[in-house]
């Protein structure tokens, strides 16, 4: 009960706050559009918003796959060496200080318009705390743990499916729930610097046109694909580790 | 039968943790190391179970040298070290599948153990669901589970609270009646080694020498309670703290 009704009464005070404020304070909708002006920007052109959005979640989940999939891997060849892995640690760590969003005008340089430079991006943001996080979960395996695993004479691959990848797996959720939201950033950015279709072209479109609540409209749309988005990782969770939190 | 001969054990620093322990462990016996923390006792249980070489001298069950962890050799550790994502049952099976022996001699094997250790009901539970205690018991049936001719055990009872330490005590000794595995047990308590030892290796101060051997013919099964032995469980106290002090 409280699982579902907590987060709503959330928001529901939340839009509640942010109507009070609009309307107590007079504040011109060129600012800041009340909630009432968001969803009527929304019901203006419903279709055209949803198929935006539609298409910047495309990128985002081609995007986070690509990563997700790309990292797991890259984790695990990682950890599979501790000399591999001591040498390849500064420069993932090296890569990872780059600013990725900042490489977005380059990405237009090297990739063109289109589809291509956004799931780029994508990838690129949220491929670390992919790596970092599965990284982290399969060196986590507790002493005891390997030492049983040794004194029962288990070959590396039996040790790393029945040990190392299950006690890894709450730690890997960790990264992706990190990575869900700045996939969805990588995805915004893209379509800022280089805008085609997306909700991140709307928002630079009607910044161009003034139309405040209708970036607002897509602010919104953009948000409720995180939570979402959010969610669907977090829900997959509890089906893969429903022993995690218990103990 | 475990064999120690003239075993060393210096490591890197370096830190001579064992000076020249020789000992003998007979089949079906119960031996108990004691000695104070830092001794080396477990150590000398590593090295038995093959997860450590020896720098000096040779360690050799029924004849044959280890040089390397053996499948007829259980563990138990201090802590119950339970896989959390397997059943109570799963855990027992471990060693099974990683033998890469799936029959059902097997399951029929981890129900008796389960059964022994008063945990069927508790079969399909997940290890969180489970008291301390509990968990141990798992951890012993898993270590059971292939019928090993020698069970290593490193303090595992030592994270319990008194009173599952000696239910678990009482436990293993009928364990070990019903069973006839030779167990080597490392504990720092006095009360546990004279409950459970038919010998008890006391170990010095690092680096660990043995001190003395002290036997307890106190006959089975022994109990914590008031029982027809009281004299006999005290004058073996009283030697054990005298040596350890």
């Amino acid at each position: 009960m409280s699982r579902v009704a907590l987060p709503a009464l959330g928001a529901v005070l939340t839009v509640a706050l942010w109507w009070l404020l609009t309307a107590a304070l007079h504040i011109d909708p060129f600012y800041l559009p009340s909630p009432a002006d968001v969803v009527e920007t929304f019901w203006r052109t419903p279709g055209f918003l949803l198929g935006e959005t539609w298409v910047t979640l495309q990128r985002v989940l081609i995007g986070f796959a690509v990563a997700v999939t790309g990292g797991l891997v890259v984790a695990v060849v990682l950890a599979a060496s501790r000399t591999v892995e001591r040498m390849t640690m500064p420069v993932l760590a090296a890569v990872n200080a780059v600013p990725k969003v900042a490489l977005a005008p380059l990405l237009l340089v090297w990739m063109g318009f289109g589809d291509t430079p956004k799931i780029v991006l994508v990838v690129l943001v949220s491929f670390f705390p992919v790596v970092v996080a599965t990284m982290a979960g399969l060196t986590s395996a507790p002493a005891d743990l390997r030492k049983l695993a040794r004194s029962l004479k288990a070959s590396w691959w039996q040790t790393f499916v029945k040990v190392r990848l299950p006690w890894a797996l709450p730690q890997i959720f960790v990264g992706l729930k990190v990575a869900t939201p700045l996939a969805i950033i990588g995805a915004v950015i893209g379509e800022v610097v280089s805008p085609d279709r997306g909700l991140g072209s709307v928002i630079t479109g009607s910044s161009a046109s003034s139309d405040t609540p209708l970036a607002f409209a897509a602010l919104v749309l953009l948000a409720l694909a995180g939570v979402a988005l959010f969610y669907a990782v977090a829900a997959v969770e509890r089906l893969a580790v429903p022993w995690a939190g218990a103990a | 039968m475990i064999t120690v001969s003239a075993v060393g054990q210096t490591f890197p620093g370096p830190v001579e943790a064992l000076a020249d322990i020789t000992l003998r462990v007979d089949d079906g016996e119960f031996v108990t190391l004691i000695g104070r923390s830092g001794c080396g006792k477990s150590t000398l249980l590593n090295l038995m179970a093959g997860l450590l070489r020896p720098t000096r001298g040779t360690i050799a069950i029924d004849g044959t040298p280890v040089t390397e962890p053996r499948r007829d050799v259980g563990l138990v550790f201090q802590q119950p070290a339970l896989l959390p994502w397997r059943s109570v049952e799963a855990n027992v099976l471990l060693p099974a599948e990683i033998f890469g022996r799936r029959g059902s001699s097997y399951r029929t094997r981890a129900a008796e153990l389960l059964e022994m250790t008063g945990l069927s009901a508790f079969r399909q539970k997940l290890p969180h669901e489970l008291s301390g205690g509990m968990q141990q018991r798992v951890a012993l049936c898993r270590a059971l589970l292939p019928r090993p001719s020698v069970l290593l055990m490193d303090e595992p009872f030592s994270a319990l609270d008194a009173l599952t330490r000696e239910e678990l005590a009482v436990e293993l000794q009928r364990l070990h009646l019903d069973l006839g595995t030779t167990i080597v047990f490392v504990t720092h308590s006095i009360q546990e080694a004279v409950l459970l030892a038919d010998r008890v290796v006391v170990l010095t101060d690092r680096p660990g020498r043995l001190r003395e051997i002290v036997q307890v013919d106190i006959p089975r099964p022994r109990s914590f309670g008031y029982n027809a032995h009281l004299d006999e469980v005290a004058a073996a106290s009283a030697r054990l703290h005298d040596l350890l002090h």
